[in-house]
């Protein structure tokens, strides 16, 4: 399987990245060569095998429920690039 | 010699009988990094206005001690930390553009276990951007050198964090390792690495890369200093959902030189084709002298081996695009200028914020997570990895530790492998794998090709590090590698 410019730039838009020509061409490339790394997988029969995702066995952790001091939300805005009246400020979504 | 080189409990028990000052410590260590940083450019920020302060604080607390022994291990050691461990107060940008300018509200679990063990952190460590590579050479500020030699890359992408080590700028350092950035950086700058199992330190306030993987672990000038810290960072957190609820044991009572009836098992895929016949010779050498210490030696397969760098590479993109969707310009970090709407200020945003590297493996997991490509590439890598586990399981069944090289071969020449990004993955495949099964593992000094150290693996079952510090610390006594230190 090979992946092709115009899929590249459908995952770049799936991945919230705007690449340039330059870029688009570069990964093409080395997108095929690195999946073609990944394609060794298929080598394997794995139908009775069951997947790993978290190699402990975990269960939820539920903390008590109870109220705690959170982070104050000036803190909380602090790193923002931009914030009013408390809250985050992005640009307009809708016109 | 610097009070510097000492090891961490030759420096406690001169500050325990007064004989050298905290601020003293501090001041040296300031000292070393302003005399060497220039030429190894490990530091992204230096600690200067806190550092001597809390070497100060501390100092008021050995005056008050009631009882000298009460003082705990890590005491007015100067400390440096990777640039993906959030610390209050300080900056913590993970090597990367889009989080220039973030201080992080809170300090991670590991900073709170350092500070409440006395340790001195003197600033924050360059790394590959995101913990992604195996150079330091994607840092978006600046590219880390080899002490050993200034031509080469110390590793990654705990690069800083080993260079620091070795440059004898610091005492300790911590690094994070997702396939292998504690141990291959170690191993390029001859100093102790040390992955812990994952789950036995918190990573509650390490800005994930791979959560599946990553840990937190420790770099030190021996094995000694690797079971001091990690003894004051491991343990069960109530913060970290993945953190385990095990019984920390005193790692030093492993520290006894003795291995005699341990049964340790030569992988023959880590010691066969594509690792440098220097290096293989280096560390035949190595298990030799494990067996002449006592340790009964066997060769065994692991044969999934060969699958787990392709594993590897679409579990770790997978969870890495997923991880670094929250870079959207909104909360933390930078925002790029002129976007027309929300959606455009994504894309320029993390466009101009994140490197060529982060763009191309948050494109592979997108690609691999996408749908109609989930089953064939993301669930089929997890179901590689519970193969890989299990040959790990089946080894552990009969040994107590498996070992080889940590990487194929010696640090490379700066911009060697830069071009090509597949050459670059290759390099990890000695440390992936174990990884992938969540196991603990150490890289330790064993020798020289050519002027650059050769490190040696360790590999323990889950939650064995006092087996793996225990053969370490025979092998590091035995051998005395661990003296021999870069001339900057």
């Amino acid at each position: 399987m090979s992946i092709t410019i115009k899929e590249v730039e459908h995952v770049a838009n799936l991945a919230r990245l705007q690449l340039s020509e330059q870029e688009q061409e570069k990964f093409t490339g080395q997108l095929n060569s690195i999946l073609h790394l990944a394609e060794k997988i298929n080598e394997l029969s794995t139908d009775d095998v069951e997947p790993t995702s978290h190699v402990l066995d975990i269960k939820n952790v539920m903390r008590k429920d109870e109220v705690v001091p959170s982070l104050p939300r000036e803190e909380a805005l602090r790193n923002a690039p931009s914030n009013e009246d408390g809250h985050f400020k992005v640009p307009p979504i809708i016109e | 010699m610097s009070i510097l080189e000492n090891s961490i409990s030759q420096i406690h028990s001169l500050l325990k009988n007064k004989e050298i000052k905290v601020s003293e410590l501090v001041q040296e260590s300031f000292g070393r990094i302003e005399a060497t940083d220039n030429k190894v450019q490990a530091f992204l920020a230096l600690n200067q206005e806190k550092a001597p302060k809390r070497a100060q604080q501390i100092e008021q607390e050995i005056t008050e001690l009631e009882d000298a022994e009460d003082l705990p291990i890590l005491a007015g050691i100067p400390a440096g930390i990777k640039d993906n461990i959030c610390t209050m107060g300080m900056p913590t940008t993970c090597g990367s553009r889009i989080l220039e300018g973030y201080i992080p509200p809170y300090s991670a679990t590991v900073m709170k276990r350092l500070h409440a063990a006395g340790a001195v952190p003197m600033g924050k460590l360059n790394m590959d951007e995101f913990a992604m590579g195996s150079s330091t050479e994607n840092s978006a500020y600046q590219i880390t050198r080899n002490p050993w030699n200034l031509d080469y890359v110390p590793g990654g992408s705990s690069g800083g964090s080993a260079a620091s080590v070795a440059a004898g700028q610091v005492v300790f350092a911590l690094g994070s390792d997702t396939g292998g950035s504690i141990r291959q950086p170690a191993a390029y700058c001859g100093v102790v690495g040390l992955k812990p199992t994952y789950g036995l330190v918190s990573r509650f306030g390490l800005v994930a890369y791979a959560s599946s993987l990553d840990q937190i672990g420790p770099l030190t000038r021996n094995v000694e200093d690797t079971a001091d810290v990690l003894q004051a960072i491991a343990g069960y957190d109530e913060q970290d959902s993945t953190s385990a609820d095990v019984t920390v044991p005193n790692y030093r009572d492993a520290l006894t030189g003795d291995i005699k009836g341990l049964k340790i098992a030569v992988a023959k895929e880590y010691m066969g084709e594509g690792i440098d016949p220097q290096v293989r010779a280096v560390i035949q050498k190595a298990i030799d002298q494990l067996a002449a210490l006592g340790a009964e030696i066997e060769e065994v397969s692991l044969p999934h081996t060969e699958y787990a760098l392709a594993s590897y590479y679409l579990i770790a993109p997978a969870e890495a695009s997923s991880n670094l969707a929250r870079y959207d310009g909104v909360k933390y970090g930078i925002r790029a200028d002129g976007a027309k709407d929300l959606l455009d200020m994504y894309k320029k945003t993390r466009s101009q914020g994140f490197g060529e590297e982060v763009k191309r493996r948050i494109m592979v997991g997108t690609y691999a997570l996408s749908s109609g490509y989930y089953d064939a590439y993301y669930l089929k890598a997890q179901k590689v990895r519970t193969l890989i586990k299990q040959d790990f399981d089946k080894v552990f069944e009969k040994y107590d530790l498996i070992v080889g090289p940590t990487a194929p071969t010696t640090a490379f020449k700066i911009g060697e492998k830069t071009a090509d990004p597949l050459t670059m993955y290759l390099n990890d495949i000695c440390t992936i794998p174990i990884n992938l099964a969540g196991l603990p593992a150490i890289s330790i000094p064993c020798g020289f090709v050519d002027g650059l150290p050769v490190g040696l693996q360790l590999i323990g079952k889950a939650f064995a590090e006092s087996t793996i510090l225990q053969a370490s610390y025979a092998y590091e006594q035995a051998t005395q590698f661990y003296k021999q230190r870069p001339v900057l």
